[in-house]
């Protein structure tokens, strides 16, 4: 008994001695430097090094890096789409953020009711659809990688059988696979794409699972709409190819990756800031359809693409072609004529899909196996 | 090998010197940490404990975030009291917002507020059919409820995952997996304060919790069902020689916990969600089982459990806003906090042996 008293002595006025010695030793924090913009970010998971999130997260450091001290960054993370995203996005608007990024589909309802409560905080909801007076949307052309991604799959398969992994069915995701099997036919009219829906973002389990199942059915090179370097990594394992998503992954991969498709957020933070700091922020550049007011692609720089790689010099020259070709306008991914894997038409020749058909995708190009769920 | 020996009698001081030091041996280790990963340990813990005082609508914040967690907890809490483990809380809660979401969403046009009872009592015979599945697995078969209602937790998690993708998609949601969103007489209202308006999310339901922990500590003391509940869980032997039905009440906390669990689901997404989407519980079903211990299974006991859990949570964010600490090391420390907690807790019920094992 005798012991655990001292124990507890011990411990309680060290303790105490020490919060005092803190509070002592405590610098003042210098409240508000009155010049820096304050900017939140909410994130759906923890950045770790590599995905959606983390590219979120070198957006960020890019904006630290181009402001300097003018610009003060928050973020949170883990924060699940539902209530507590509410919460967040209201304590980072109360805490004085004047702008406030929110990165991921799911954050859309929240970031609207908390945009109605703070009309004078901007809001930039990533990849939604829903906008307000002071909440816009922003968004990445992810398909046109995927036609180059199509392209290099075209030249690189052996066996003609490619193996997709989707995320959801919905537009974002069948436009990639769409794009992807444009840009496989170009070059390879034999060559089909066979999907297989893991139905979460990110899942490395399942995400490794479905990589076996393609490559157990033949496949030899994979593609993926989901976020985990698990496909890649079960691709290096069994000798096929594969590319990367959000971000550069062939360190987990350096045999198998082709390329990464990269996200790169931190031009856009950078511009919507700087529009804030000069009172010019609004809602209204870009095409104001669903898709977003600012939806960019490879000619924005918010879609870059990693190094070509594990491929032969002709066809990393081809698609350097291809790349610069959607640079430069002279590939139309969407140019009729388009028919879908029934043989319906989409669009005759002479003409192309909108942005706003590409949200409206609910079909399979020529080229793509089975049909769209649901 | 270690033995944990119950002790004869539960030491008066002990019960208050237990939590004390429980804490202090917390601060103590949380001090050390977060000096030793370089961040100002005094500002971190005042991030943690207090800042989610600071302002009142940040005690809101909190009541909004632990009410999921008392009503499930105090669910649990009948479970775990007569030795019936189940662990399956978050399915049950999944099952519940989703025969209230169902019915909410048959009735389109309704605006009146009574609807809610009607949503509510879905939300109950939900949760609680969900638990009925372990309950009479376990009674007539004897199969163990622990696996049985776990393994439901991902059941119930596709089954939604499936309806809002499927029956129950919003047509005009772009293909994303929603629902449409509820009519108004299915949600539960923000409540507004005369001059100040809103406080973040503090919704009705909360009203719920104060009417259930009343009448949960009613039923555990002070009723023959809430007797035989204690017996069967302290002294089994005793009860079967009471002629204690023991399945009838293994069968009765299954489906109150599961109701309750239910309940819980159908408030969190009537107050703050509004529509069915393919996630709704964040795990509450799971945290609510450490809220049901840290109150040491009585009502009053986890409605502050429920609190302290929420105000964690909320402060990990803060510190998270204000200085950058990344949710790993705050998410370390509420390990900390929890392990300390609940050690002192057995250690006040068990005296510790250790003896030479022998294998």
């Amino acid at each position: 008994m005798r012991n655990i008293i001292i124990i507890i002595g011990v411990l309680v006025i060290g303790t105490v001695g020490y919060l005092f010695y803190q509070d002592k030793a405590k610098v003042p924090v210098a409240d508000k430097e009155s010049s820096a913009t304050k900017v939140g970010f909410v994130y759906l998971t923890t950045p770790g090094d590599h995905g959606w999130t983390y590219a979120h997260e070198l957006g960020k450091q890019m904006v630290e890096k181009h402001f300097g001290n003018d610009v003060k960054t928050s973020i949170v993370e883990n924060v699940p789409e539902g209530p507590d995203a509410t919460r967040v996005i209201r304590e980072l608007a109360n805490q004085g953020n004047e702008i406030i990024f929110t990165t991921s589909f799911g954050y859309m309802d929240p970031t609207l009711k908390v945009a109605k409560e703070f009309p004078d905080v901007k809001f930039e909801h990533i990849t939604g659809y829903k906008r307000s007076s002071n909440v816009a949307t922003g968004n990445i052309r992810f398909y046109e990688g995927r036609y180059i991604q199509g392209v290099v799959a075209g030249l690189m398969t052996k066996t003609n059988k490619i193996g997709y992994i989707g995320a959801y069915p919905i537009a974002e995701v069948i436009m990639g696979i769409n794009a992807f099997a444009q840009g496989l036919r170009s070059v390879n009219k034999d060559a089909t794409i066979s999907v297989i829906w893991a139905n979460t973002w990110y899942d490395p389990v399942k995400e490794a699972d479905a990589a076996k199942v393609h490559i157990a059915e033949g496949a030899d090179v994979l593609a993926q709409h989901t976020d985990s370097p698990a496909m890649l990594q079960i691709a290096e394992k069994e000798g096929a190819l594969g590319f990367g998503q959000s971000t550069d992954m062939s360190a987990f991969a350096p045999k198998a990756q082709l390329f990464a498709s990269i996200n790169n957020w931190g031009p856009y933070y950078i511009k919507k800031i700087e529009a804030l700091r000069n009172g010019k922020w609004s809602t209204g550049d870009g095409p104001d359809h669903w898709a977003g007011n600012v939806w960019g692609g490879l000619k924005s720089d918010m879609l870059l693409i990693s190094k070509f790689q594990n491929m032969p010099d002709n066809v990393a020259k081809k698609a350097q072609e291809t790349l610069d070709g959607l640079k430069n306008g002279s590939i139309n991914i969407f140019a009729g004529p388009l028919v879908d894997n029934t043989g319906k038409e989409i669009i005759p020749a002479g003409k192309s899909l909108d942005d706003g058909a590409l949200w409206g995708m609910n079909y399979y190009l020529q080229g793509v196996d089975g049909k769209v769920p649901g | 090998m270690i033995t944990f020996i119950p002790r004869d009698k539960v030491s008066k001081n002990w019960l208050i010197i237990a939590p004390i030091l429980s804490i202090v041996f917390t601060i103590f280790f949380g001090l050390l940490i977060f000096t030793f990963l370089g961040y100002n340990p005094v500002e971190t813990l005042y991030q943690i404990f207090v800042s989610p005082f600071s302002r009142i609508d940040r005690i809101s914040d909190i009541l909004v975030k632990a009410c999921p967690l008392i009503i499930i907890g105090t669910g649990l809490m009948l479970c775990f009291k007569s030795n019936v483990w189940n662990i399956g809380a978050e399915g049950q809660f999944i099952m519940g917002a989703l025969l209230a979401g169902f019915i909410a969403l048959s009735f389109p046009n309704i605006e009146t507020k009574f609807f809610l009872l009607i949503t509510i009592i879905a939300g109950f015979v939900g949760g609680a059919l969900w638990a009925f599945i372990p309950a009479i697995l376990k009674t007539k078969l004897n199969v163990n409820e622990i696996l049985v209602s776990l393994m439901l937790v991902y059941v119930a998690m596709l089954f939604i995952d499936f309806i809002v993708r499927g029956p129950l998609r919003d047509p005009m949601s772009f293909g994303f997996p929603l629902s449409k969103p509820y009519p108004e007489g299915a949600l539960i209202n923000k409540i507004p304060f005369p001059g100040i308006g809103f406080l973040g999310q503090l919704h009705y339901g909360i009203f719920f919790v104060f009417l259930l922990i009343p009448l949960s500590w009613i039923f555990v003391n002070k009723t023959l069902s809430g007797f035989k509940i204690n017996v069967l869980g302290s002294a089994p032997q005793a009860a079967k020689f009471a002629g204690f039905k023991q399945d009838s009440i293994t069968i009765t906390v299954l489906l109150l916990s599961g109701g309750l669990a239910g309940v819980a689901g159908v408030i969190e997404v009537s107050a703050n969600i509004g529509q069915l989407q393919p996630e709704v519980s964040f795990g509450y079903g799971f945290t609510a089982i450490i809220v049901a211990f840290l109150g040491r299974l009585n009502p009053v006991g986890i409605l502050f459990a429920g609190i302290i859990i929420a105000t964690v949570k909320l402060g990990a964010d803060n510190a998270q806003m204000t200085m950058g600490i990344p949710k790993v090391v705050t998410g370390l420390f509420e390990g900390i906090l929890l392990f300390f907690l609940l050690t002192g807790e057995t250690l006040q019920k068990y005296k510790v042996k250790w003896s030479k094992g022998k294998k």
